[in-house]
């Protein structure tokens, strides 16, 4: 993977992965809100052996920026080998019940924005006929649970579209990667008790870098979430309407 | 599940309030918080000098990007919260070793700086602190601070073994130590007795590079303070691959399951499975790093958690107290399973406070049996202390205040140099002052 954009550079878990590709020499272009934080990241990774890094610090829930900013990184870079989508957030359930533009902002950073940034670059892979697209969706996404069916239906969107986009991009030799991490302990899960369950940014990046290099379509991080889901996709609806999820 | 606590587990005292430090373009204003503040970072120090019971912690691990890499003068600059894990694996292949590294590799940076953490090589190298060109500090009233032998010189000195209290390191700038490859050239000697170990290390000291010794310290009589000696170089040729087998103790195990009944059979195992004498090339892992390879392996200790002991005693009648203590802790009754001797050097470090100097020191693991340990413990300090050592606040979680005082005297000097907003367990607790926590 020579040429790595990544939307929601920022992240700890993709900064982890990020640091797994700067060790192989690559280049990068890194997008997020926060250009000191950005500047940091591109630091660490350029000391790690990424040959070149450029940034640029863009609010990705203004969609119609989009198409200037995938070009701005084509010039910079060339084309894409590798595109890794990361940028998220978790809402408060509990606000967006109570406040439904609440609820649309988590869907038009969880969703919207990732489909409008998916369409550009499913078109510019297409043309190129190669490409990785890696996005990080959620285990919350497999079932609606009282506590989380916001962000969950917001990451459950978003991987059917991903689901589609394999299907109609695999004839033109394209991986498409739906990653689905459980809990990992990074900012956005500060505020919760952390338990046994929870992974560390450095163990997902593993899985998440491990995935994209043997191409596969779906990935868990850490891969015994298969499992869980599983168990959790398979209670039928009339009991699951019950339990405190 | 509990978090927070020191490697020891012991005390098991809880902060009011954990608040991680991302990114060092967005530093909280320290002076707004209600309680004190501690920087943390992995947590690996065994008693109370990296918690603050009721106050707040500050959690610096997500400070963990590289800033800056010579490679021709090996000098590495990053961020406070980086592992020695993850800096070995960008320095050792290109030709780098760290200067100083304790016996895990999952500590941070500023934790090895703010204990002056030494190594199997302090006979040679020094602490780490020796090795530090400078760092960046954060004062409470916001001030950013460089400090180095030059600059801010008496905070960089107080910083280096300063056991988080000056303020808190963001990043830090020091000396790698050039090497062929990732090996190391080691040999395991068994010696029957103290004198044997004396006489090893001095006769080793000046040609290896590193040296350590697990002594036995459950045998009594003629073969009191057998063990096995450990000396090594870097390798300047050969190829070895760090396995990547690695265990986590799932739970706590149950108390009765390390007695000294036990023990006393492990150790003798260990002691007599040992080839008298064998030489051969390792991968640096699992010589410096032997423990690691068993994650949360302090959770053996079961959950009353235990308590590390390491004293240095300098050199005069080294010999003689290390015999008595050894004795001590033989008739205590209470057993020690992972016991460590080695001489330290004379090389100067920068901190003031810094806990090695020369003579030699041991280190010792202790399960938590309530008072009776508590008490060994404190008849252990009384005779370091009459023996003009002291005992290493990284490890400590129960020495008294009169007792550290002795250890410490230039511990008003360095109470000058503390952030008035920075407090910890440890520190309330040598110094006697229990007002601190929520001032
Ligand atoms: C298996 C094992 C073997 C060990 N072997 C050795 C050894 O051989 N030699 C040795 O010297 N030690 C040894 N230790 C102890 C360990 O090296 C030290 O306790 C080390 O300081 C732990 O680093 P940490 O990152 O876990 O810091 P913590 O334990 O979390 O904190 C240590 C101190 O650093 C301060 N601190 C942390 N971050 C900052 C910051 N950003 N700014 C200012 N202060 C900060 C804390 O306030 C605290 O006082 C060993 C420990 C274990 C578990
Ligand atoms: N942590 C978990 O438990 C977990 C579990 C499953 C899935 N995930 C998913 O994993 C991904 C990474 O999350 P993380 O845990 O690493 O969280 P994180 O560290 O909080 O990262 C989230 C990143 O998204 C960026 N971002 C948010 N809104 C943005 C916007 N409007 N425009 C541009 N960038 C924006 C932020 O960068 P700036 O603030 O600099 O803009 C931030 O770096 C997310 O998609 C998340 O949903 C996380």
């Amino acid at each position: 993977m020579k040429n790595i954009l990544i939307l929601g550079a920022t992240s700890a878990i993709a900064q982890e992965t990020a640091k797994l590709f700067a060790a192989e020499g690559a280049n990068f272009f890194l997008v997020a809100r926060h250009p000191d934080r950005l500047a940091a990241v591109a630091q660490d990774l350029k000391v790690r052996g990424a040959a070149k890094v450029e940034t640029q610090a863009i609010d990705l829930n203004r969609l119609e920026q989009h198409a200037t900013l995938l070009q701005s990184a084509t010039k910079a870079l060339g084309s894409f080998d590798l595109v890794l989508m990361a940028h998220g957030t978790l809402p408060d359930q509990h606000a967006c019940e109570q406040d439904v533009a609440k609820t649309m902002e988590a869907i038009q950073t969880n969703t919207l924005g990732p489909i409008s940034l998916l369409t550009h670059i499913a078109n510019l892979f297409e043309s190129q006929q190669h490409g990785c697209l890696a996005v990080i969706s959620s285990v919350a996404g497999d079932r609606g649970r009282q506590s989380n069916y916001v962000y969950g239906m917001a990451k459950g969107g978003l991987s059917i579209f991903l689901q589609g986009l394999r299907n109609r991009l695999h004839r033109s030799g394209i991986q498409v990667l739906t990653i689905k991490p459980g809990f990992v302990d990074t900012p956005m899960t500060q505020h919760l008790p952390k338990n046994a369950l929870f992974a560390s940014p450095q163990q997902v990046a593993q899985g998440i870098y491990r995935a994209i290099v043997k191409g596969k379509d779906i990935v868990y991080v850490p891969s015994y979430w298969r499992w869980i889901t599983w168990v959790v996709k398979s209670i039928p609806e009339g009991i699951f309407k019950r339990l405190s999820l | 599940m509990k978090k927070n606590l020191s490697w020891g587990r012991y005390p098991q005292v809880q902060p009011r309030a954990t608040l991680p430090i991302l990114w060092q373009s967005d530093l909280p204003h320290l002076t707004g918080y209600p309680t004190s503040v501690l920087p943390r970072g992995f947590g690996r120090s065994y008693g109370d000098s990296c918690l603050n019971e009721d106050g707040m912690l500050l959690d610096t691990t997500p400070l963990m990007r590289l800033i800056h890499f010579d490679a021709q003068q090996g000098i590495i600059r990053c961020e406070a919260g980086v592992s020695f894990a993850d800096l070995l694996q960008f320095i050792v292949p290109r030709g780098w070793f760290l200067p100083v590294t304790p016996g895990t590799k999952f500590i941070s940076v500023a934790g090895a700086i703010a204990n002056d953490i030494h190594g199997k090589n302090h006979h040679k190298a020094g602490t780490f602190g020796a090795h530090v060109i400078q760092f960046e500090l954060l004062r409470s009233n916001g001030e950013q601070l460089i400090c180095s032998a030059t600059q801010n010189t008496e905070l960089y000195r107080a910083t280096i073994g300063g056991l988080g209290l000056t303020g808190l390191i963001l990043w830090a700038e020091f000396k790698l130590k050039p090497i062929h490859n990732a090996c190391i050239a080691m040999e395991r000697i068994r010696f029957a007795n103290l004198e044997e170990f004396f006489a090893l290390a001095n006769q080793s000291d000046r040609d290896y590079e590193y040296t350590v010794a697990w002594v036995d310290c459950l045998s009594a009589g003629p073969q009191q303070g057998r063990g096995i000696f450990f000396r090594g170089n870097h390798a300047h040729e050969g190829f070895s691959k760090s396995s990547n087998h690695s265990f986590r103790v799932p739970c706590d195990l149950p108390d009765f399951l390390l007695n000294r009944f036990t023990m006393k059979i492990m150790n003798g195992l260990i002691y007599s499975s040992a080839p008298p004498d064998e030489q051969k090339i390792v991968h640096y892992d699992p010589f410096f790093y032997p423990l690691d390879a068993i994650h949360d392996w302090n959770r053996c200790y079961g959950k009353r958690g235990f308590l590390q002991y390491q004293c240095v005693i300098p050199y005069g009648q080294h010999e003689e107290t290390t015999q008595k203590i050894l004795s001590r802790v033989a008739r205590s009754g209470t057993a020690s399973f992972l016991s460590v001797l080695k001489l330290f050097g004379d090389q100067p470090s920068p901190g003031l406070l810094s806990f090695p100097k020369p003579g030699v020191t041991l280190a010792m693991d202790f399960a938590f049996r309530g008072t009776k340990t508590l008490q060994l413990l404190e008849d252990l300090d009384s005779m370091v202390c009459e023996m003009g050592g002291l005992v290493y606040p990284a490890k400590d979680a129960r020495m008294s205040a009169e007792h550290f005082q002795n250890f410490f005297p230039q511990w008003r000097e360095f109470a000058r140099f503390i952030d008035p907003k920075f407090s910890s367990s440890f520190w309330r607790r040598v110094t006697q002052d229990s007002t601190r926590s929520s001032s």
